[in-house]
Order: structure tokens, then C-alpha cells, then sequence
């Protein structure tokens, strides 16, 4: 039936569609679609693919990639060492217990030292795809549960690059086998003498650091100047290549060298443009991912022993989920959060994958134990999404003290309520009195040198093209408040207000506008918060002006007040009028009659036409015309 | 010489026939210092520190405005709320007032006939007044019986020249060695036989 290269992308695709769709009418997670689908189209179903799961999985496997790079975007140095004592403590505990726990565990069964230790570690480690995936989705990130899943799975994402260097170490023969056909030629780690392929592990990665300081931010800096749109797609997938490539040639995980990578980057100004470029590809590819890892699981290795791999797959998971459990406890998680915490991570990760992969080049693992083991995590992972939901639906409800107030994560820095959309002279000032009433706002700008001087400075402001969503998305527009919109294009004003009028209702929308006829072109578009700049400045020089001649400050403040709320009215009722030319300045003119009128009007009752009250004159006058009748 | 702080709160002075001539020869006189409150803060922005330098730098305050709804325009008010600070101009360490006098001088539309318990407005001008002269009594400061321009919708220019030249006598008379004892009977310093004769 395979074959074809459009035929097998139009069966993941579709496979995707049906099964995903499917998944989300139920109320389940998207995970469970994929991998259902990959099921579904697995040799061992329908069979649309056959053996070359692997190959697809391989290819997937970049979807894992991207991911890393992008969770590495999100972690600045600087948060990465607030968050240490959770990510070491939380991390290394749980990553230590497991090892036991799991080593004990096959020891008894009768397994070699070496065996045990490296299925100890493999199966220690956890699933970023899925979990963070699946805590994102339910908005759960700014949990304590979201921030300590968060922790554990950052700890391991970085212990492995520790496991993979102490693989060698552990393999009792020198002679490795051509594992791996992709890896065979070239590689430096293979070539190098065991003792050494640590040192070109650290070495890559601080090639990675200094290559993303000295290399990559100066590129992005070229490409944005040039201003076209799809050369930072490129240049952003230059980048995940390029670290992919060099790991591949090391030896290494690609995966790894992407966070790495990412990491180094989060702290340029290009953070939130490289998310957004990337974030729709890494969930399709992830999705990829996920069907691949259903089409892997090997329903013949689980036909062959399935209570063998059962009893295992199940004393994993009990493994895991307690040693969660008694990290969070240690770490005081209230019960609800705990759960939660257990439940998510208590599957073996994809990082499996390749370190049991790695384990049987350096035939540590013989063929079959690799096998099994695979299984045993590509099942795993799919239990993840079905045990979260056994939790939410049965466990959960019957824990009373579910957090319902979001706490802001003390680590991760907190997301802002307030996006500030243009750093010019007239954003840079709201950006200045927010700050000094305490509000960070998240500010996006399109001027990369004004972006980096503005971040030396100490503001948190990142490059990129607000008129996109995915950008206005991870800039947090979800969880915010007020979008400030600061920039003199009323093209912008007007994409983003669509954007967040269709999206996000729930986001106030205040609008900067150059004058009456883009204020006009945003009232069309139902904003009610508009800021002219012609309007209030030139009024107050108008008084001043005023003031200078000998009017009264005072009368001349009322007066300007009253002209604002005049023209704002005039501005509203003209924005209402249809848009066809000649009635529109049909009306415009009959307004400009009106204003002419009121302004005589204004001049035969003298200028100070309100407040009659505070008039003796008028007073009087009306009292000699009571008395006359 | 003592110096004199005049807090004038008018919102459309420029509409004021009675206050204009009230002022027009204080304005420039030695030792006074007239401060249009209204013309300072045309957005209510006082500036406390400000306002308690003048404080302290005068003996005699005057507050001066037309009387609306039986009180002050806002801003003296406003001006009250945030310059008369706790321990400062009140309260246990509050003694830098203490022994300056204050008086009210207002302009009135109706007539002193009016504010009377016969009159439609019931109570005397002298009863309406008695939150600034507690205000005074708490910040240990002397209150003197207020000055009173009244039924301004009849008076005639000549009359309004009167009122300004006592308005002016009296500011003499207490920068000079005023003797508290004359006011045993007055309701209004207007009613000082000084001024009247």
C-alpha cells in the first residue's frame, strides 16, 4: 500500500485530522489523537505504513528537536538559576530515586549490573513532548504543579546529556558495533577514545554558547534589517539545522544541542520572533512525533510476552508515579498538585528512545531487552494522556482542595498583564509611568537596534512583527490584560485590533491614533479606547496660550475639557457614517458647519459659556427677569 | 509688619464684579501676598509643600471666596483636605499654626436679612461657618469673625468701593497692634466701629 511520498503524507495527515478532531470533541488532549492516529495507520492496524516507522520516527524526531530549541527560548540564564534549588532538589531527587528504584527492580529480575543501570536511567526520564505539551494545552503552566513539572523535566533534559556521556563508560567492550547507519561515517565521538568523548561532549556545548552569541544573534540582526518576513523563517531554521548537524557529526543528541542552543538565545532580543516563527511547526511536527510513537509500539514483541512486558510497564509506572509522589511531598505540594505532578510524569520519555538506542550501539543492551524496552515506552507514553484523564475525572473531584487561584510562578518570570505594542517616543513614555506604578509591560517592537539598545537599558522588549498572532501569542496576550497598542501605523493598529477583537475579546484594547481620519478607521472597528495625539497637546498649548493672553487657567481647563468631550463626540458620530465618499464628506462639511456655528456661538456669548452657576452676572440677570414677570 | 496671605478661591473671577473690586488694590499692597488658588491649580494639583511654606511664612491667612451652597468653592476645600496635615498643622506635634489668625471673607448673593432664623436660609452666616472656625480652633490658630460682602446682585460700584476701602482699613488695622478685645461683640468685622465710623 506505501510507498509513495504523497500518499504517506496524505495518511498522517488525514490520520491526524480525523483522530485529533475526534479527541477534541471528546474532551481529550490532542496527544491522545496523534497517537491514536499513528496507531491506526501502524503496520499492526491498517497497515497504510509498514517498517519505515522507524524511519518516520527518526525523521519525527525533529519535531522533539524544535520543541527543545523552544523550551530552551523560554528559559533565560537568568531564571534558570532562580529556579536551581527547584530544579536541582526536585530534579535530582527524582531522578536519583527512580534509578534505584528501578535498578533494584531489575536487578532482582535478574538482570546484568550494566542493564539495569542503563534501563534505570532511561526509564528516570521523563516526557517533555508529552507532558509539558499536555500541561500547556490545560493552561496549567502557572501552577505550583506547572512550575515543578516544569523543574523535573528541565533536570532531566540536562542530566542526560550526563547519562549519554557516561554510556560509554559502561559498555565492557571496547569493539562498538556499526550500529546506527546514520551515525556510522564521520562521527567524532565513535573515533575518539572513550575517555575523551566527554571532553567533546562539553566541548560542543560550549561551541553552541559561543556560536549563539557571536554567530547567530549577529545573523539575525542582518536578517531583520533586510525586513523580509521569510528570511527569519529561514534563518530560524538554519539555526535548529545547523545545531542538529553539529551534534549529529559529534555524535550527539540533537535534541539536546537544540535546547542548548535555545538557551543561549533566549536572552536576544529575537526570543519571542524565533518562537513564533517556529511554534507552528514544532506542533505539527510533534504531532508527527506522537503518531510516529503510536505507530511504533510493536504489537508483536507485546504478542510474544505481553505479561512479561506488562508486569514491567506497570511496576515502571507505580515506580515513577511514587517517587513523584514523594518528591512533591518532600517539596510540599499541596495533594491536588501532587496528583496532578504524579499522574503527568509517570511515563518513560522519548529521550528513551535514544539513550536505549545508544545503550545497544554500545552493546550494553542486547536486541531483544531494546525492544522491549522501547515498547514499554512508547506505551507508557501513550498511557500518559489516558491516566491524566482517569485522574481529572475520578481522582481529582474527590480532593477538595483543587488551587484554584492561578498563582503567579515564582521562577519562570511571571507573565505580564500588560503588552505594549510600539517603543517609540510615545510608547517609551507609557512604558516609563507603568513602570514606575510597578507594571512591566511585555513590549514588542519592529526596530531590532532600538530593541537592543532599549534592552541594555533594562526593558523587557523583544523584536518582532505584532501584527502577527502567533507573536501577540507568545508575548502571553492570553493571560493579558490590556494590549497598549503605541505605534503610529494605523495599518498596525488596525491588524492588531483585528487579531485581538476576533481572538482575545477578553483583552482591553487602548489605541494610539496619528489623527481624526485613522481614529475614525478604528472606531469602524468598534475600539473604544482611542488616543489621538493631535488632540490633547494641542490643546494645552492652546490654553497656555490663552493663559499668556490673560484668560483664566482655571475657565480655561473646564473649556478644554468641554472641546474633548465636543470633538470626541463629533469624532463618534462621523465614524458612524456610512463610508461611501461623497456622503462621507458631505458630512464631514455639515460638521465643520456645526463646529463653525458653535465656535460663533461661543464668541457672541463670550468664550465662557458654561458654568453659569459660578456667574454673578447671569444670576443677577435671571433674578431681574423673575422679578419683571 | 505683620504679612498677610490672602487664599483666594474664585472659579470665574474674571465674572466677579464684587471680588474684582475687593482685590484690584490688595493685589499689589506691601506685606500681602494674594494667591489665586484657581489660577495656580486650574487642575486641583496642589502642591503641599508649597502651600505650608506660604503658611508658615505669614501671621495673618485670609480665606477669601464667594460663599456657594453655604461653604466654599472646591479647591479650598481641596486645599484644606491636603495641606492641613496631621502633625503638622494638627494633632500632637501639629503646632507650626499655632497663634496665626484666620478669618473668612466672603461675598454673598443674598442679603444679611437672609441668614438669620427668620430669613429663608435659617441659620447666620456666622453658623455656616463653623467648620473653618473649628478647622482654626484645631490647629490652635485664632479665629476672627468673618468679613462679609452681601446681596453683591445689589450693590452699586459706589458700594462695592466701600467695601474695598474697609476691606483695605482692615487689613491695616490688623498688621498694626490690633487689640482682640474690639471684636467682643462683633458677628462680622465689618461691624468694627474703626471701619463703620
Amino acid at each position: 500500500m506505501s510507498g509513495s511520498l504523497l500518499f504517506e503524507a496524505i495518511v498522517f495527515l488525514a490520520g491526524a485530522i480525523i483522530c485529533v478532531s475526534l479527541a477534541k470533541r471528546l474532551g481529550l488532549s490532542s496527544v491522545i489523537g496523534y497517537l491514536l492516529a499513528g496507531v491506526l495507520i501502524g503496520p499492526y492496524v491498517f497497515g497504510f505504513i509498514g517498517e519505515e516507522g522507524e524511519d518516520i520516527l527518526h525523521f519525527a524526531e525533529f519535531g522533539v528537536v524544535v520543541m527543545l530549541f523552544l523550551i530552551g527560548l523560554e528559559i533565560e540564564p537568568k531564571n534558570f538559576w532562580n529556579m536551581r534549588k527547584s530544579i536541582l532538589g526536585m530534579g535530582g531527587i527524582q531522578v536519583t530515586l527512580t534509578i534505584a528504584l528501578t535498578y533494584i527492580f531489575f536487578a532482582i529480575m535478574g538482570f546484568e549490573w550494566q542493564v539495569a543501570l542503563t534501563v534505570g536511567m532511561a526509564v528516570a526520564l521523563s516526557s517533555t513532548a508529552i507532558a509539558l505539551q499536555t500541561i500547556k494545552e490545560k493552561g496549567l503552566m502557572n501552577t505550583t504543579f506547572g512550575s515543578s513539572s516544569f523543574s523535573i523535566l528541565l533536570f532531566q533534559d540536562i542530566i542526560v546529556i550526563f547519562m549519554i556521556g557516561a554510556l560509554p563508560l559502561l559498555s565492557n567492550s571496547s569493539d562498538i558495533t556499526e550500529g546506527d547507519t546514520a551515525h556510522t561515517t564521520g562521527t567524532l565521538i565513535e573515533s575518539l577514545p572513550i575517555g575523551l568523548q566527554t571532553l567533546a561532549i562539553i566541548l560542543s556545548v560550549v561551541v553552541i554558547v559561543l556560536a549563539g552569541r557571536f554567530v547567530v544573534v549577529p545573523m539575525l540582526r542582518k536578517v531583520a534589517k533586510t525586513g523580509v518576513r521569510e528570511l527569519l523563517i529561514a534563518a530560524a531554521f538554519l539555526i535548529v539545522f545547523g545545531i542538529s548537524y553539529l551534534m549529529e557529526f559529534v555524535g550527539l543528541s540533537p535534541a539536546l544541542g537544540a535546547f542548548l542552543g535555545g538557551v543561549v538565545l533566549s536572552t536576544s532580543e529575537f526570543k519571542h520572533e524565533l518562537e513564533s516563527t517556529l511554534e507552528p511547526f514544532k506542533n505539527l511536527l510533534l504531532g508527527l512525533f506522537f503518531m510516529a510513537v503510536g505507530a511504533s509500539i510493536n504489537f508483536v514483541v507485546i504478542a510474544k510476552s505481553p505479561l512479561t512486558i506488562g508486569g514491567i510497564l506497570l511496576a515502571i509506572v507505580i515506580i515513577k508515579a511514587l517517587v513523584l509522589f514523594i518528591t512533591g511531598r518532600i517539596f510540599k505540594l499541596k495533594l491536588d498538585q501532587n496528583v496532578l505532578l504524579t499522574f503527568s510524569l509517570a511515563q518513560v520519555g522519548e529521550f528513551a528512545f535514544v539513550l536505549l538506542s545508544f545503550a545497544f550501539q554500545l552493546n550494553i543492551l542486547e536486541q531483544e531487552q531494546m525492544d522491549m524496552m522501547l515498547v514499554v515506552t512508547a506505551v507508557s507514553m501513550s498511557l500518559t494522556p489516558i491516566l491524566a484523564l482517569l485522574n481529572e475525572r475520578l481522582i481529582l473531584p474527590k480532593i477538595g482542595t483543587k488551587e484554584l487561584i492561578k498563582r503567579p510562578m515564582d521562577h519562570i518570570a511571571k507573565s505580564q498583564k500588560v503588552i505594549l505594542v510600539g517603543f517609540g517616543h510615545f510608547g517609551s513614555t507609557i512604558g516609563r509611568f507603568l513602570r514606575s506604578h510597578g507594571v512591566e509591560a511585555t513590549i514588542l517592537d519592529f526596530d531590532s537596534n532600538r530593541v537592543d539598545f532599549l534592552r541594555k537599558m533594562g526593558f523587557e522588549v523583544y523584536y518582532g512583527d505584532a501584527t502577527r498572532q502567533d507573536l501577540l501569542e507568545s508575548a502571553g496576550i492570553a493571560e493579558a490584560k490590556l494590549l497598549i497598542c503605541a505605534t503610529n501605523k494605523v495599518s498596525v493598529a488596525k491588524a492588531i485590533t483585528k487579531i485581538v477583537k476576533e481572538k482575545y475579546p477578553h483583552v482591553g484594547l487602548m489605541v494610539r491614533s496619528k489623527n481624526r481620519y485613522d481614529a475614525y478607521e478604528l472606531l469602524n472597528l468598534d475600539v473604544h479606547n482611542i488616543y489621538r495625539e493631535t488632540l490633547d497637546t494641542s490643546l494645552t498649548l492652546a490654553s497656555d496660550a490663552l493663559s499668556k493672553l490673560g484668560f483664566r487657567k482655571y475657565t480655561l481647563n473646564r473649556q478644554v475639557q468641554n472641546f474633548i468631550k465636543y470633538d470626541e463626540a463629533s469624532l463618534r458620530r462621523l465614524a458612524t457614517e456610512p463610508k461611501r465618499d461623497d456622503d462621507y464628506i458631505f458630512k464631514a462639511r455639515k460638521e465643520l458647519e456645526q463646529q463653525e456655528k458653535l465656535l460663533e456661538n461661543d464668541f457672541k456669548r463670550g468664550i465662557v459659556a458654561y458654568d453659569n452657576h459660578w456667574d454673578s452676572d447671569h444670576i443677577r440677570k435671571q433674578l431681574e427677569k423673575s422679578n419683571e414677570a | 509688619m505683620k504679612k498677610v496671605l490672602i487664599l483666594f478661591a474664585h472659579p470665574k473671577f474674571e465674572k466677579s464684579r464684587a471680588n474684582a473690586a475687593l482685590i484690584e488694590r490688595l493685589k499689589d499692597k506691601a506685606h500681602v501676598t494674594f494667591h489665586d488658588l484657581y489660577e495656580h491649580y486650574p487642575n486641583f494639583h496642589i502642591d503641599v509643600q508649597r502651600e505650608q511654606e506660604l503658611l508658615v511664612q505669614h501671621d495673618i491667612i485670609i480665606w477669601h471666596h464667594p460663599l456657594y451652597w453655604y461653604s466654599s468653592p472646591a479647591i479650598l476645600k481641596q486645599w484644606k483636605d491636603l495641606v492641613l496635615e496631621f502633625n503638622w498643622a494638627y494633632g500632637p506635634k501639629g503646632k507650626v499654626l499655632q497663634n496665626k489668625t484666620i478669618f473668612n471673607v466672603i461675598t454673598t448673593g443674598g442679603s444679611r436679612e437672609v441668614y438669620c432664623s427668620e430669613g429663608y436660609n435659617t441659620f447666620t452666616i456666622n453658623e455656616f461657618l463653623r467648620p473653618y472656625e473649628q478647622t482654626a480652633n484645631l490647629c490652635g490658630m485664632r479665629y476672627l469673625p468673618p468679613f462679609a460682602v452681601m446681596g453683591t446682585h445689589h450693590l452699586s460700584d459706589e458700594d462695592l468701593l466701600n467695601y474695598a476701602n474697609q476691606y483695605e482699613q482692615l487689613i491695616d488695622l490688623l498688621q498694626g497692634d490690633f487689640n482682640a478685645t474690639q471684636l467682643s461683640n462683633c458677628f462680622f468685622l465689618n461691624d468694627l466701629e474703626i471701619l463703620t465710623v
